[in-house]
């Protein structure tokens, strides 16, 4: 609360701070500072107080950390309206929207993954230059397909671009999108991509109530997409409970990558199990 | 040395009684200011207009005190357009140059007039922050963590308690451990102050914005004052304490008429001039007031504006799928 009000305090003075939660489990305890004095400040005064800061930190589950430590935030900063809320995936996307983030005058709130950091990724030149900025709301095609949409944001993007390799070899043409934004939401990238495949799964490693899942399959039923799909949106998230310590149990407390491609065939067959030859 | 000069008194009676239009508390559910007036004077008359300032929800005088005029205090009360936040934040959240509001989430806005003391040392500036809240907001454990960073990093924030003894309906004794609120800040120097005084706040306010710009660090001021009315509209303010109680404090130690004797009595101003500044005052508040009840509300389409600083191009969702608004 302290420090996270006297970064928003000094963003308001004509700063532009970033704000770092060791975690974002402890950003709970200053969420008011977040919600209520940075995203709404600007609407409250017409225009005239503005917050450029942003929320940095990793967000989600880890590795043994247990229930306080594992929660991921991305439905919670995404309800509100004033703030942005980033979640990038792969080294492209910290570098080219934490700067885009820093640069952009609103408060934003930035969800990386500690599991991420130590993974490393090819980069392309021009993302090497200290100008390269991602754009905020925009969504990224990470692998085009024909037969199955499959959205997700941050860690398990990799996940499913692991599932769509499996998935290939039994026929089946995953079109794997990386969110980068969960709000703005980019739904026409998501929509786009349906219109065309006809099935849609979204991957989460939060929960799965009133989730970033939730609010997509919500959002496609109220668009153009929805009478292009063969069938009902599933929905692959963490499962509904408190992190457990153990560590048979927290492998399955989340998303796997056979969690993925079972959804896929299942929707796409009508069967778990795959019938491939090798 | 210690009566004021004319001018002064005379601009301070003014203010006071302009903060003191009670006949307009109708309109907000937390616009008291009464009996205040000496605080938010007394302090503004001791910092400089490139000080910054920061208080919780009861806001009215202090943003009068900031400069912003009185039509658009009044029509911001009433939500129309020509309000000083064109209606999009009412009675709590009023904001002007160098000074942050009008908060609502009490004890926030502590850490907030921390940081905003901070970017005044980062910048190199001499300029400082006054950080305000009440002695209901004076548990609050932000503000502890707001006193112990500007306490390690020296920063130029006056910190500001208000006792007017009730936070809502619970006397400061029922609440608070240790009822010393100038000491809560611990290793924060701290002084307490006759918050019914105008010019003991000013004097005060001077030393301690002098400490502060000296580059000795932050500094604490309780000011004891009262609170009239109730903490907001929906409260009659006594069933928590006795009409006599609030009698005694208005007839014994009210700011206006502390000031308005001193100035009688040394010579300073005769009752005459007084009552001019009275009537000039009251046709003030009321050309305010009648622009405050005829300026129309703001357009409709200010539902979706100053969402973000830099829009998006998206569409904002409506009530209804098929609605979907234009940010701006």
């Amino acid at each position: 609360m302290g420090f996270a009000g006297l970064a928003v305090g000094a963003a308001m003075a004509g700063l532009r701070p970033i704000c770092e939660f060791m975690t974002f489990n402890f950003s709970m305890q200053a969420i008011d500072q977040v919600v209520n004095s940075a995203g709404k400040t600007l609407y409250m005064s017409a225009g005239s107080v503005h917050v450029p800061v942003v929320f940095r930190g990793p967000n989600g589950a880890s590795a043994g950390v247990a229930a306080q430590h594992s929660q991921c935030f991305a439905a919670w900063y995404g309800h509100c309206p004033g703030l942005k809320v980033l979640s990038p995936w792969n080294s492209l996307d910290s570098k080219g929207l934490l700067k885009a983030a820093i640069r952009d005058d609103d408060p934003v709130v930035f969800l990386e993954n500690e599991l991420m950091y130590g993974v490393p990724f090819d980069m392309p030149e021009e993302a090497q230059s200290p100008d390269f900025l991602l754009p905020i709301g925009k969504a990224h095609v990470e692998r085009t397909g024909q037969h199955i949409t499959v959205v997700a944001h941050s860690r398990v993007v990799g996940f499913c671009l692991e599932a769509a390799t499996a998935l290939a070899k039994e026929g089946i043409d995953c079109e794997v999108i990386n969110l980068r934004s969960i709000r703005p939401l980019d739904m026409a990238t998501v929509e786009q991509s349906v219109m065309k495949t006809n099935h849609l799964i979204t991957v989460e490693g939060g929960w799965p109530l009133f989730g970033v899942g939730a609010e997509i399959c919500a959002s496609i039923m109220e668009g153009p997409a929805f009478d292009y799909l063969d069938a009902p949106a599933t929905r692959v998230t963490g499962v509904d409970i408190p992190m457990p310590y153990a560590r048979n149990l927290e492998e399955i407390s989340g998303p796997q990558v056979k969690d993925i491609i079972m959804a896929a065939r299942r929707m796409l067959t009508g069967r778990e199990e795959s019938r491939a030859t090798a | 040395m210690f009566l004021p000069g004319r001018p002064l008194a005379r601009r301070a009676l003014r203010l006071l009684r302009n903060l003191g239009a009670r006949s307009f508390a109708d309109f907000a559910s937390e616009a008291t200011f009464d009996i205040k007036e000496a605080c938010g004077v007394g302090i503004e008359n001791a910092i400089k207009p490139t000080d910054h300032l920061i208080t919780a929800y009861r806001v009215h005088g202090i943003a009068y005190m900031r400069g912003i005029p009185v039509k658009s205090i009044l029509s911001e009360l009433t939500g129309r357009q020509g309000g000083c936040a064109k209606g999009k934040g009412g009675s709590m959240h009023m904001y002007g140059q160098n000074f942050y509001g009008g908060n609502g989430i009490v004890g926030a806005q502590v850490p907030l007039g921390a940081g905003v003391a901070f970017a005044q040392k980062y910048q190199g500036f001499d300029s400082l922050c006054v950080a305000m809240y009440g002695d209901g907001a004076a548990n609050q454990g932000q503000i502890f963590e707001a006193f112990n960073m500007s306490y390690l990093w020296s920063l130029p924030c006056l910190f500001v308690c208000e006792n007017n003894q009730y936070g809502m309906g619970t006397a400061v004794e029922r609440a608070s451990a240790n009822i010393d609120y100038y000491q809560r800040g611990d290793y924060i120097p701290g002084i307490k102050v006759d918050g019914m005084d105008v010019l003991c706040v000013r004097e005060a306010t001077k030393f301690a914005a002098d400490y502060i710009r000296s580059g000795k660090g932050p500094m604490l001021m309780e000011l004891e004052t009262y609170r009239y009315h109730g903490h907001s509209m929906s409260d009659p303010g006594i069933s928590y304490r006795t009409r006599e109680e609030i009698k005694e404090v208005r007839s014994k130690s009210d700011p206006i008429s502390l000031l308005r004797d001193r100035l009688v009595g040394s010579g300073l101003s005769s009752v005459e001039e007084l009552k001019e500044i009275d009537v000039e005052v009251r046709r003030e508040i009321e050309e305010a007031s009648q622009f405050a009840t005829s300026d129309p509300e703001p357009p409709l389409s200010d539902l979706t504006t100053h969402i973000y600083q830099t829009g998006l191009n998206s569409r904002i969702r409506g009530i209804t799928p098929w609605q979907q608004l234009a940010a701006a």
